[in-house]
């Protein structure tokens, strides 16, 4: 009889608790977080060309803190230019954001010029950005898909090549 | 939310390092209820390791086996220690296949064991709720009331929070459980665990942000506890019932 009990109010519950289709879902609102959408920014690279993140919307963007003196950033970078390298062509974008505020810049551009980087490298000169994106260890990663979702956010590193292929191949296969 | 405990230049990931302490103090806690029974904790100690290992491994290999190309080009990710190469599905199935053959080979009871491992499962659900307010994941729906807090752009409910207090609440009813006739049948210990959970759950997931809805808005983690808690009555039913009968026939 309680058994019978209990699972009524289960029940119940279970139905007063329905939400509208589509009500949980978080894309409208922007957050550093998985399922949402990714908060908007511009910067600068070293040449003084400026990226919109909300201007690449239709690709799958891959967006990377970092600093030089961080070793697991330097460890990781060789394998994203490596995913760029593959998947430029079909639309990927990766923006490597440095972490300018707490980097020294020469040693920034010298690391970008050694390890060959073509892809975009931002300055966050007074860190807005990083705290936008609530980034508390570097290197941190988010994965945004051609909606501008985050899909993923992998904190620290290095990121394995596996798993940014595996990642950029998902992006990839979700864009329209 | 604290995701990260920074020590010097070494940053540790806050959920992972709850993960691991409630792992530590749910096996005292099973360690010690295996003493006071007269059973053997080694027997907890292996079974546990056994199955981690087994799930860890199984999830790895079964993600490659899922991506064979990425890492027959990149053979080191294998060992890569990304938890984001693991496939969790198949490692809680592997995990529970090496349990049980270690269970089969060692002759060690079902339920017995799982009644001794229940108190390690109640302190894993609360550091999973400590270990999801670490991580700002498994977040509230927005809501207006007091007690909201701000978390990812809006004023939501701290499901975190309460998670931390129905899995709190249910160690405790378990613990006391634990020390009643209600304990004496095997397996009444587990099931009124999985119950207390599932109707944890069941009554959590209705302020959740993040829920997954089935057809017509129903949210598909309510369903799946209400039809745990279902099963759980049956067996339940089915275990009071036999020892009556056990008890009828002894007489």
């Amino acid at each position: 009889m309680f058994s019978i009990l209990v699972l009524t109010i289960g029940a119940a519950w279970i139905w007063l608790s329905t939400a509208p289709m589509g009500s949980t879902t978080q894309g409208d609102i922007p957050a550093p977080q998985e399922g949402f959408l990714a908060p908007d920014f511009r910067l600068e690279t070293f040449d003084r060309e400026g990226y919109t993140l909300s201007e690449l919307r239709g690709k799958p963007v891959l967006i990377n803190f970092w600093a030089s003196w961080c070793p697991p950033c330097r460890s990781e970078m060789p394998a994203i230019q490596k995913v760029y390298d593959e998947f430029q062509d079909q639309g990927f974008f990766v923006l490597a954001v440095n972490s300018t505020h707490q980097d020294n810049l020469g040693d920034a551009i010298t690391f970008a010029q050694i390890r060959k980087l073509t892809f975009p490298i931002l300055l966050d000169r007074d860190g807005s950005v990083g705290d936008l994106y609530e980034v508390r260890a570097l290197p941190t990663t988010f994965f945004v898909d051609s909606q501008g979702i985050i899909q993923e956010v992998v904190v620290g590193g290095p990121m394995s090549e596996a798993l940014l292929q595996i990642r950029v191949e998902q992006l990839m296969e979700q864009s329209p | 939310m604290f995701p990260i405990f920074q020590i010097g230049p070494v940053a540790l990931q806050v959920p992972g390092l709850v993960l691991l302490a409630g792992l530590w103090i749910g096996l005292t806690l099973s360690e010690r209820r295996a003493r006071r029974r007269g059973e053997n904790p080694g027997h907890l100690y292996n079974l546990v390791f056994i199955a981690l290992i087994a799930g860890v491994i199984g999830a790895r290999l079964s993600f490659a086996a899922t991506y064979p190309s990425a890492f027959t080009t990149n053979p080191w990710s294998l060992v890569s220690l990304n938890p984001g190469l693991l496939d969790p599905l198949a490692g809680a199935l592997i995990g529970a296949a090496a349990a049980a053959i270690y269970l089969f080979r060692k002759n060690l009871p079902l339920w017995s064991t799982l009644d001794a491992l229940t108190p390690l499962f109640a302190v894993i659900g609360i550091a999973i709720g400590i270990s999801h307010f670490a991580s700002g994941s498994a977040f509230g729906a927005p809501t207006q009331v007091p007690w909201g807090i701000q978390l990812w752009g809006a004023t939501r409910h701290p499901t975190q929070i309460y998670e931390i207090i129905l899995a709190t609440f249910t160690l405790i009813v378990i613990m006391l459980l634990d020390k009643t006739s209600w304990s004496l049948t095997p397996g009444n210990i587990f099931l009124s665990f999985i119950s207390l959970s599932a109707v944890s759950r069941l009554f959590l997931e209705a302020y959740r942000g993040d829920s997954l809805l089935l057809y017509s808005g129903f949210r598909g983690a309510q369903v799946i506890s209400w039809l745990v808690l279902a099963t759980c009555f049956v067996l339940l039913g089915w275990h009071i019932q036999r020892n009556r009968l056990e008890k009828e026939i002894m007489k």
